[in-house]
């Protein structure tokens, strides 16, 4: 008979293995699936995974699109990592993102058409105080009144949208745009855009603050001794408060983190890629990063590697959509596929297969 | 996923990879469409890919086509119009409202490259707009929908609170008021064009709260089935025919027909003979089609529905003729004034007689 038996401890070789498995997997199942749908499963794989990186036609473009894409990716899940490795989940930085740009974007939109280099760093501090400012109302409910932050983060996405709704349809909306909802483009303001910071190599400053927050997530997660107070909650939380951790500050500290992420992030995409705040620029990130923040382990390199992943496929995924006809469906399922797989053999992190009767304890 | 359209696009996929930008007489055509909800929506995009279908089947081999579904409407549509362009199309539809900046920050990059934007304002000297007088339809449907609400309660599904689908209730209401003075519309925006679940939850409201007839500026056909099984309750197909739920609840539709659009821009790059124009097109030249009134309807409200659409069709009869005042009393169309385009396109007020507010 075959059981699970627990191991002792996680195991190193398959933390670090799981996640290529994981791929492998998705690869394997979803060619299967291509195959049933008429596609060449081989195809399809190299659309995905390979096309965009190397593809003489369309590299070129895609390329730097990888950035583009995974760097709000990274930036949110690094936030949200910080927090599940204290047992904080935040599922809410959707919302936070969404607040983060409103905010950001309403305090460029009060200066325009000025002409000053302080309007875009003013900016990204609004949105950073828009996100964190977001995650404080589920932070403070929990620390005050016990309440649940998942529900609580979540439920405010949805109070988040609404707001994006109002605003891009009167407090922010293009006073030259002909009544319809949407504000001003921001490429079209030098002083508040986004733009790339080489040109044609996708790099904006969402991508050089993605890059940073993984570093400096690393050292606050390894090297400080918050982060250590942060993994010991997640891990022992009793032990944690023996050893003289305050749990409420780790709410907030690991909440407020995520929600300023999450908003710079937002600020970040609607001055750059996204261009303008309208009814319905935000594209999921949010919860996107919660599988970038799994898939990567809840480690900040980890993190970097899977959000360059998802953003591969993504774009891949939209590749393969365009030159193989691949409903876009299938593209979703697939990325479905890989978290899927990603927690089914992550149970091997923890568990080992043994064979045989049970041992007596 | 039919076998021909795959078919089609694998050669297309091969062709493209060979003959990238070389647009020579020789080689076919190649139109791309993106489309802002899935192909089998049963909706708005379900007939912009008939239409797709139709350009096909018109061209043969002459022509291929291309497309991508779901695109969300920010950052990723850009990518998505600028990857189409790569992989060497020749004229790219966009399809819905959400693709304009995008769609004119892709055109700039691609200059001998057409583009065809949905419902926009914005143009340029490779990108078109296109779009359909559905409040023509909108018309029809509130006149019958005035006429057969028992509790004079008519509530109607938004999307998003932009001019066109402001229009659509604006129309539908004072059609609807004319032949019932007593109605009332209840407006919710569903901030979506397709949400099954969301459509589905926002016509069961609706109804519980004594609707019997139940509009939808949305793309799914979740709020005809949630008024079958509610019974008693109409609806009208949106975008598409939705003939599967007639003869109830679905009682008429307003059909979007892209097809002859379609074929004629297509050909006119075939020709060498696209020029950027703005194209609004209603009952009259065919883009947007009635669906057939059910037996569910009195014949003589089908009769006069009919009448209804044979005045617009022939231009005798515009749907925004005055006295019409807005909402807060001042007046917009004096005694036999009709709407100028340039008000309709940027409507962003109510009609006198509807409550509520148009959210902001």
């Amino acid at each position: 008979m075959i059981r699970l038996e627990k191991r002792p401890q996680p195991s190193q070789l398959w933390t670090v293995l799981t996640p290529v498995l994981a791929v492998l997997l998705t690869m394997l199942v979803g060619g299967i699936m291509f195959a049933f749908l008429g596609t060449d499963p081989l195809e399809a794989i190299r659309t995905i995974f390979w096309d965009p990186l190397f593809n003489p036609q369309f590299a070129g473009f895609t390329r730097p699109q990888l950035l583009v894409k995974a760097g709000p990716l990274i930036l949110i899940a690094i936030g949200l990592s910080i927090g599940f490795r204290a047992g904080i989940w935040n599922i809410g930085a959707e919302g936070q993102y969404i607040m983060g740009a409103i905010c950001g974007a309403g305090a460029g939109l009060a200066f325009y058409p000025a002409d000053s280099v302080l309007i875009f760093p003013l900016m990204i501090l609004c949105g950073a105080l828009g996100g964190f400012a977001w995650a404080m109302i589920p932070a403070l409910l929990k620390v005050r009144f016990g309440t649940n932050e998942i529900l609580v983060s979540l439920m405010l996405v949805y109070v988040a949208e609404n707001l994006l709704a109002s605003v891009a349809s009167n407090l922010l909306r293009n006073p030259e745009g002909m009544g319809f909802p949407g504000s001003r483009n921001f490429k079209q303001w030098p002083a508040a855009h986004n733009a790339e910071l080489i040109s044609g190599t996708g790099m904006h400053w969402g991508v050089a603050f993605a890059f940073i927050a993984v570093i400096l997530a690393y050292v606050l997660m390894s090297r400080h001794i918050q982060g250590f107070n942060i993994r010991l909650t997640g891990e022992a939380p009793r032990a944690a408060r023996f050893a003289g951790v305050n749990p409420a500050r780790i709410v907030i500290l690991c909440l407020g983190i995520s929600g300023a992420l999450a908003g710079m992030a937002g600020l970040f995409e609607v001055t750059g890629p996204a261009g303008q705040i309208s009814i319905d620029f935000n594209s999921g990130y949010g919860f996107t990063a919660i599988i970038v923040a799994f898939l990567g382990r809840l480690h900040p390199v980890g993190i970097l590697l899977a959000g360059l992943l998802m953003a591969l496929t993504y774009i891949g995924g939209e590749l393969a959509q365009l030159m193989l006809g691949v409903p876009g469906a299938a593209i979703q399922l697939f990325q479905g596929m890989l978290l899927f797989f990603l927690l089914a053999t992550d149970v091997f992190t923890n568990f080992r297969l043994s064979l045989g009767r049970k041992e007596p304890a | 996923m039919n076998r021909r359209t795959l078919f089609t696009s694998v050669a297309a996929a091969t062709l493209a990879a060979t003959a990238a930008f070389a647009q020579t007489d020789g080689e076919p055509v190649k139109a791309g469409f993106i489309y802002v909800g899935p192909i089998g929506d049963g909706g708005w995009t379900y007939e912009h890919n008939k239409a797709r279908l139709a350009v096909e089947e018109e061209f043969g081999d002459a022509v291929e086509t291309v497309y991508q579904e779901s695109v969300p409407e920010g950052a990723d549509a850009e990518r998505a119009i600028t990857q189409m362009a790569l992989s060497g199309a020749d004229i790219i539809f966009t399809t819905s409202f959400g693709y304009m900046d995008p769609t004119i920050a892709v055109a700039e990059k691609f200059p001998d490259v057409k583009f065809e934007h949905a419902t926009g304002y914005k143009r340029a000297d490779n990108v078109s707009t296109y779009s359909a007088r559905f409040y023509e339809g909108r018309a029809i449907q509130g006149h019958i929908a005035g006429s057969m609400t028992e509790t004079n309660k008519i509530g109607y599904i938004a999307s998003f609170p932009i001019p066109e689908v402001i229009r659509g209730i604006n129309s539908a209401y004072l059609h609807a008021k004319k032949v019932n003075p007593d109605v009332e519309f209840s407006v919710v925006w569903a901030y979506t064009w397709f949400d099954p679940a969301k459509e589905a939850d926002a016509a069961r409201a609706l109804i519980e709260n004594g609707n019997d007839v139940i509009l939808q500026h949305t793309d799914s056909t979740a709020p005809q089935a949630a008024a079958q099984e509610a019974g008693n309750v109409i609806t009208f197909g949106q975008a598409s025919d939705m003939a599967e739920y007639a003869p109830m609840p679905r009682v008429s539709s307003i059909i979007d027909d892209w097809a002859p659009y379609y074929i004629d821009r297509v050909k006119a790059v075939m020709d060498g003979t696209w020029e950027s124009t703005d194209t609004w097109d209603g009952i009259g030249p065919g883009m947007v089609g009635i669906g057939e009134i059910t037996d569910a309807v009195p014949a003589e409200v089908k009769e006069e529905a009919l009448a209804l659409k044979e005045s617009i069709a022939s231009g005798d009869y515009h749907p925004f003729t005055g006295p019409i005042n807005r909402q807060d009393g001042s007046v917009w169309l004096a005694e036999g004034e009709t709407a100028s385009d340039g008000d309709l396109l940027g409507m962003d007020f109510y009609v006198e007689g509807l409550t509520g507010e148009i959210p902001n």
